[in-house]
């Protein structure tokens, strides 16, 4: 079932210099093992074509159940001296989120059951 | 040795929250007390700012608010023996720890106040490339010669140590310079605990407690991905507190009855907030090791973070410099429907003929699109022919000056001279601005002291 990452992820987003740090963080260890697997540099690099104008390197935490992505030369020569409205990197946050990705419904499902906060997600599924 | 100490965020940047620090202190009390309160005043491009500021007048140089903030709290830290350590000192602690003397006094008030030195090396550049510290840029590896001439600031970031010193002389407001965020809140937790500096994994607990108070609401609720819409009462947001125990361990949490929320998800997220790679998290003080960080949700706006460990800091000091890289100039106009998106367009390329006419030089010109697609590019899925109001901001950099003058002669005439339903042009001609570029570098610890000054008054 393919669903955007802003459904079982949230993220936090600044620059390191012209770098920007895009932070996501899986709402649940199941879901931290989905992103891990599927969330890789190459398909981040490709989801920020025309932003990230360089390469991009993936950390993982799983302590946190995060994964810390940095997009190399994206913020315009970056913080004091880029034109760019987002000259600090802070909505690649959001932005991050709107990629999609395949859950396995009995993933969904296992977890939903546990979280509240995922109500949204089968709610959406089940229609 | 204190069982306990909690750490109040005051500030998260120059510019936050105005009431911050004063609820802070206020709302403290039996049931949640504050032993410490840190503030962050200091950003890149801020010492450059001061720097020209006390190049004017020597007693400026410093966050003039911090003063106003000190005026306003005074009477209540004195009372509840709250500390306070910030690195609003600028590039002139000592102007800033005399109008906070002057504040006292005109309150009756005795206090004693510490400063740190020596972390401007401004005026000693020339004499470390002499003596063998090349200062190059850590990112390009780029000679300093190439900007050597045109440097505003530069600043070494001290870590927790001289604080630690300023808080053993009985300080109970210390001032610094250009020390890390999160030296100010490392340091009273090695002041109470008696910590040693080579406990690698309690200076890296202690600096990742100071990474999550450094931007103030941003663990408590504010820019908050996971759930914003459940935050409660935005309007009376609770900064931060820090409760560290002498093992390392600390709760974030924050008063009662304010506003925000303090959960595992809010932490996580301040906790990828700027960061590269999460196993070497770099300060003057050890390397913190952000995979070993473990959080449990106690509830209630309580977290327990945990399991902290850290690494020997490096033999360098990190070095912040500026300098001027010519001007930048920026303006907006708004069109509305019908056809917003195509009229904004042609108004850029009309911009950009009339520059080219007038034979202007710039180093970047960029046009951006805000309401449709400025922060998203082309991840944003909006068709241009739903665009019904478009602000469109066209922005200039470069060396000429002249040119990005005429820049700002251009914009208003697009009223006149350009597609209709176009408004938003007030505040007069986008004037030229100077652009601060940074320059980071390292410094070997041995090539610099940091002086500690407590004094009562």
């Amino acid at each position: 079932m393919k669903v955007q990452l802003l459904e079982i992820c949230h993220a936090r987003s600044g620059d390191k210099g012209d770098a920007a740090n895009v932070g996501l963080i899986a709402r649940d260890e199941r879901f931290y093992t989905l992103i891990k697997k599927e969330i890789t540099a190459a398909k981040v690099k490709k989801h920020f074509k025309g932003i990230c104008l360089g390469k991009v390197e993936r950390y993982e935490l799983p302590n946190l159940w995060a994964l810390n992505f940095l997009l190399h030369n994206t913020l315009g020569g970056g913080g004091t001296v880029s034109l760019k409205q987002d000259a600090q990197g802070k909505t690649l946050a959001a932005a991050i989120l709107r990629m999609e990705v395949n859950v396995p419904p009995a993933v969904l499902r296992k977890t939903t059951q546990k979280q509240k906060s995922l109500k949204r997600v089968v709610k959406k599924k089940s229609k | 040795m204190k069982e306990r100490i909690r750490i109040a965020s005051g500030q998260g940047f120059w510019g936050d929250l105005p009431s911050a620090p004063i609820d802070q202190v206020r709302l403290a009390n039996d049931k949640s007390p504050i032993d410490y309160m840190m503030m962050d005043y200091l950003a890149e491009v801020t010492m450059s700012i001061m720097q020209k500021q006390k190049l004017r007048d020597p007693k400026a140089g410093y966050a003039k608010d911090l003063v106003e903030v000190i005026d306003t709290i005074l009477p209540d830290i004195v009372n509840k023996n709250i500390k306070v350590i910030t690195n609003g000192g600028g590039v002139n602690p000592e102007a800033c720890r005399d109008a906070i003397f002057a504040a006292a006094r005109k309150k009756g008030i005795k206090i004693k106040v510490g400063i740190v030195l020596e972390d401007n090396i401004l005026d000693s550049i020339d004499s470390l490339l002499a003596s063998g510290h090349p200062l190059k840029n850590m990112e390009t590896g780029e000679s300093l010669k190439n900007v050597r001439s045109r440097v505003l600031s530069a600043n070494v970031y001290f870590g927790a140590a001289p604080i630690v010193e300023a808080l053993r002389q009985g300080a109970q407001i210390v001032i610094t310079g250009r020390t890390t965020d999160t030296g100010l809140t490392l340091a009273p937790m090695i002041h109470e605990f008696g910590w040693s500096p080579n406990d690698w994994d309690k200076m890296a607990a202690g600096t990742v407690a100071g990474h999550i108070l450094e931007c103030g609401a941003q663990s408590s609720g504010g820019n908050f991905s996971a759930d914003w819409k459940k935050v409660k009462d935005f309007t009376n947001i609770g900064f931060p507190i820090a409760e560290a125990f002498p093992n390392g361990e600390f709760i974030i949490t924050k008063h009662p009855k304010t506003g925000g929320i303090v959960s595992r998800a809010s932490v996580a997220e301040q906790l990828l907030y700027e960061i590269g790679d999460p196993r070497e998290y770099i300060t003057p003080d050890c390397v913190a090791d952000f995979t070993s960080i473990q959080l449990e949700d106690l509830g209630r706006d309580r977290v327990k973070v945990f399991g902290i460990k850290g690494r020997p800091a490096t033999e360098f000091f990190k070095v912040s410099m500026s300098y001027n890289d010519g001007y930048s100039a920026q303006g907006t106009l708004t069109y509305t429907w019908p056809d917003a998106m195509e009229k904004a367009k042609l108004s850029d390329k009309i911009l950009r003929g009339r520059l080219k006419k007038a034979e202007c030089t710039f180093e970047e010109m960029r046009t951006e699109f805000l309401g449709f697609n400025s922060c998203h590019g082309s991840l944003t899925p909006t068709k241009e022919s739903d665009v019904e109001e478009v602000v469109v901001k066209f922005a200039v950099r470069g060396q000429d000056k002249n040119s990005i003058i005429e820049f700002g002669k251009n914009i208003a005439p697009l009223i006149l001279t350009g597609p209709p339903s176009v408004t938003g042009f007030a505040g007069g001609r986008p004037k030229p601005s100077d652009v601060v570029a940074y320059w980071p570098a390292l410094l070997k610890k041995t090539a610099v002291t940091p002086r500690v000054i407590v004094e009562e008054a």
